[in-house]
């Protein structure tokens, strides 16, 4: 128990002392898992549109894949990602592997299905009528398409705080592909890791609790809109 | 109802912007080079360097130096010469001589040169029941701990500690594997320490990570000073006419420079400060049969 209070001590000595390292690495996850939740939120919205509204054979299997995809392992996503970022592999001469782009790529990919799933269900659960009489009132698909997403606007919120929150959180994919380099790739999990493994349990504990502040902060900036939106 | 979507997404995407720039903020205040920024190298290395702190001094002192960025991915020297096979890292720091020298056979390795070297030692709990303290070498100390079935961690990483491990298993004629005392990790130096003190266990450490993290251990040192625990670190750069896409300059720039004086003291006195003792014996220019055990 006394750990933790030594964790909460630090913790909030390194907030106050304005620690430098401590803050770049936490504005590197939020800029992360910040970007790779747009990327996802603008592909995701489209494919799951298309899957709300588009009948197509093998429909069924698509929308089982986007929701098995919802619990991707970040391990997984992580190592099949390094294999295609390696200089031996396909996309190796991007040179993207070990960069906050290499992250960004592996953290879009884990939050595309969490995305596309709630997308799908938000739009699937309004009237189907809605969309026929905005057609037959001679609104465009796209037209159509924008405004049912907007009055899905809450679910879809929703879908962005539970992208970020898988994004943020994620180390094992984070730790492959961006290899955990101080100053370059370092994030709050993979940096718990490394002051767990060196045995530092103090500082362990404080990132994982500025990791929780972070997390919170962004969702109460989002509940907010959410509330004001209704 | 556009404005709405509007005072959603600015605030959301200006936040991400101010930290994009932000982010960058301490490598862009820092002081300046020595030299102009060449590009960056991947450094495959092992847990212990990392773990250590020792590359947290080096690193930046090189990048000064030679204006190369060294970018280093701590995992098991096992794994690190698989990412120089593949091409996948332009220089290795690691420590398991049997693999290297099959490594450098295999035509994979340009140069491999001596950097330093430290011991392992074979820790447990303080009640020492099995006796390994009284043990008169490695092996002794190991058949005891069989013998008696005391829990025993193994890193089971193909890391070089790893590696040592299993020589010296074999030198007491046990297989190990699958019996009820002997467990694998499968984790770094560091988190496998942690789980020898939580479960009361023996492991093999090296002494680096063992010093660095002693003040949260129960573990004791209880046999050490084998020659068989000698441990040895080489640096290797990579055969760029095998592995086209290697970054043999840089990687060559790493190499001389961790065999160079300026790096050579470094490692002369690291760790010296916080742990009484340096974590590391610095060994450029040496032949390797010429060290003894400290």
């Amino acid at each position: 128990m006394g750990l933790i209070w030594d964790g909460l001590r630090e913790a909030v000595e390194l907030l106050s002392r304005g620690d430098r390292a401590l803050y770049s690495t936490a504005a590197r996850s939020l800029y992360v898992s910040g970007v790779a939740t747009l990327v996802s939120l603008a592909l995701g919205v489209l494919a799951g549109a298309f899957l709300a509204f588009q009948r197509f054979r093998g429909r069924a299997l698509a929308l089982a894949f986007v929701n098995t995809g919802m619990g991707l392992p970040p391990v997984v996503v992580g190592l099949v990602v390094a294999i295609m970022l390696w200089r031996s592999g396909p996309l190796g001469d991007l040179h993207l592997i070990y960069t906050v782009w290499a992250m960004v790529l592996a953290q879009a990919v884990l939050t595309f299905p969490i995305v596309t799933g709630f997308t799908a269900a938000a739009l699937a659960a309004q009237p189907p009528e809605l969309r026929l009489q905005l057609l037959g009132l001679g609104a465009s698909r796209w037209q159509a398409l924008w405004l049912l997403l907007k009055e899905a606007r809450l679910p879809l919120l929703a879908a962005v705080m539970a992208a970020f929150g898988a994004a943020v959180s994620e180390v094992g994919a984070s730790m492959m592909v961006g290899g955990n380099i101080a100053g370059e790739t370092r994030v709050l999990t993979t940096a718990v890791v490394l002051e767990t493994s060196r045995g530092e349990f103090a500082p362990a504990i404080a990132l994982s609790i500025i990791l929780l502040l972070l997390v919170f902060a962004v969702n109460l900036v989002l509940t907010g809109v959410q509330l004001r939106g209704r | 109802m556009l404005l709405q979507t509007y005072r959603l997404v600015l605030p959301l995407s200006a936040a991400l912007l101010l930290v994009a720039c932000g982010g960058d903020g301490p490598s862009a205040t820092s002081e300046p080079t020595a030299v102009p920024h060449k590009g960056d190298i991947i450094l495959a290395t092992t847990t212990s360097t990392a773990d250590s702190g020792l590359l947290d001094v080096l690193l930046p002192v090189f990048e000064k130096r030679t204006g190369w960025t060294a970018k280093p991915i701590a995992v098991g020297s096992g794994q690190a010469m698989a990412m120089g096979r593949n091409g996948d890292a332009d220089v290795l720091l690691v420590h398991s001589p049997a693999a290297e020298v099959q490594f450098m056979t295999d035509g994979f390795g340009r140069e491999r040169l001596l950097v330093m070297h430290n011991d392992f030692i074979l820790v447990g709990p303080p009640s020492d029941a099995v006796g390994a303290k009284s043990a008169k070498t490695a092996v002794d100390a190991l058949k005891a701990i069989a013998t008696k079935g005391a829990t025993f961690i193994s890193r089971g990483d193909n890391s070089g500690t790893h590696a040592l491990e299993l020589t010296l298993w074999k030198a007491a004629a046990i297989d190990p594997k699958g019996k009820g005392w002997y467990q694998e990790s499968g984790q770094g130096m560091g988190a496998t320490l942690q789980i020898a003190d939580q479960k009361s266990a023996y492991t093999i450490a090296d002494r680096a990570t063992y010093l660095a993290q002693k003040q949260n251990l129960a573990l004791q040192v209880l046999n050490d000073g084998d020659k068989a625990y000698f441990n040895v670190y080489h640096v290797i750069t990579l055969n760029k006419e095998r592995l086209s896409k290697v970054n043999y300059e840089g990687g060559k720039a790493f190499a001389d420079f961790m065999v160079s004086d300026e790096a050579q003291a470094i490692i002369r006195t690291f760790g010296a400060d916080k742990y009484g003792q340096a974590l590391f014996v610095p060994d450029a220019g040496k032949a390797e049969a010429d060290l003894g055990v400290q």
